[in-house]
């Protein structure tokens, strides 16, 4: 995989107006996955809109990592079943037809 | 161009303080923000009617303002007109109409006597996110049997969409950063697309599966034989086994519908054998079969 699959943290950090400190703390947290490549450490493209999510409910709704932690599981949580919903009507219309 | 009352939006009484101002919002955002709350149009019209509410009630000049002019809404193209005189010595910056969530979302009210959301000084930090948008795209069951791209039009922009194979009936995918614009630096919206498929084959979807009923000869059903059966790439040679009941089901592997971002892998066909009785026999054909029962019940 070449870097345009990744962002680096100093350029995700600038256009965010955030300190790179918060994101390697993300990091520690669990929320968001960082990859190390030639000393430098880069965001996965794929993990971008989490991070703005987290950026979002922290600075919005000053919400903690804790807080933040505990909202994306549950929101995983959500999606599942709402796939699981979607996946049982479809089941279901298949018997009803 | 109705009247809004920002402190009952956001449950408070005249008098509250700066302090139950930030409160309340930070009380009713946690609960309305659109990223806790995806794909709710309510929570989402809740959101930027306690945003806006705030965005006046937190500033103490906007606050002044409100509640002099707000029972009186009918002053405020007056207002207005004195706010537009003070604006010219602002620049270019603070002239201009706002765009994206404030462009859309805020209400008539508020653009009619704060004139959007680029008037606001007084809050340090005002960052928005564009709005979710929404849309739904109808597709045969053939299209989402392989991954395709196809352009969307979307509030007059051109989206180029990859639909990987495999999309389920009803499943929305999101498209990062293609909802509405952000303001004041904040990010863009996200787009969300709702997948309608239709089916009209002979093949029920359940999930990566395929169901088919084939009609199978009474001779062949007893015999055995080859016969040749559609699945979705074509057709396929099947070995049906002697004495071979009525509602049997067969499957073939891999011969189902592709599984959702996994290239290259699919999910199973299952056959259900419905054996035609033959009818319309032939005088000769109706003493065989007498002859076949006779042996039947001497065996």
């Amino acid at each position: 995989m070449g870097n345009e699959h990744y962002i680096a943290i100093t350029d995700f950090c600038i256009s965010h107006n955030i300190s790179s400190k918060f994101i390697l703390e993300l990091h520690d947290y669990g929320l968001i996955e960082l990859i190390s490549m030639e000393k430098t450490r880069y965001i996965p493209l794929q993990q971008l809109p989490r991070a703005e999510k987290i950026l979002r409910l922290y600075s919005d709704l000053e919400i903690n990592l804790e807080g933040i932690a505990v909202i994306n599981h549950l929101l995983d949580r959500i999606e599942k079943m709402q796939d699981e919903i979607i996946f049982l009507k479809n089941k279901l219309h298949l018997y009803e037809e | 161009m109705e009247f809004i009352d920002y402190y009952k939006v956001l449950d408070l009484d005249k008098g509250a303080s700066q302090s139950d101002i930030k409160k309340a919002y930070r009380k009713l955002a946690r609960k309305y923000h659109p990223d806790i709350n995806p794909n709710n149009k309510e929570a989402e019209k809740k959101f930027k009617e306690i945003n806006e509410a705030h965005m006046v009630l937190s500033n103490p000049e906007n606050r002044k303002k409100y509640d002099q002019y707000g029972k009186d809404w009918q002053h405020a193209e007056e207002f207005e007109k004195a706010k537009k005189s003070r604006q010219y010595s602002y620049g270019p910056q603070s002239s201009g109409s706002s765009q994206g969530y404030s462009g859309q979302d805020f209400s008539d009210f508020f653009e009619s006597m704060f004139g959007g959301s680029q008037n606001f000084g007084g809050r340090g930090r005002v960052k928005f996110r564009g709005q979710d948008l929404n849309a739904s795209l109808q597709l045969h069951i053939r299209d989402v049997y392989t991954s395709h791209k196809r352009t969307l039009t979307i509030n007059n922009k051109k989206i180029r969409l990859n639909i990987p194979a495999g999309i389920e009936n009803g499943q929305t995918i999101k498209i990062s950063g293609h909802g509405g614009p952000g303001q004041q630096g904040g990010p863009n919206g996200d787009l969300y697309i709702s997948f309608t498929i239709i089916n009209d084959t002979p093949f029920k979807r359940d999930g990566n599966n395929l169901y088919t009923t084939v009609n199978l000869d009474l001779y062949k059903a007893v015999l055995g034989g080859d016969i040749t059966v559609d699945s979705f790439e074509g057709q396929v040679k099947l070995k049906v086994k002697p004495e071979t009941q009525n509602g049997t089901k067969v499957k073939l592997k891999g011969k189902g519908f592709p599984v959702y971002k996994k290239e290259g892998q699919f999910g199973d066909l299952y056959i259900t054998y419905n054996i035609v009785v033959p009818t319309k026999l032939s005088p000769k054909e109706k003493e065989l079969f007498s002859e076949l029962a006779t042996l039947k019940k001497h065996a």
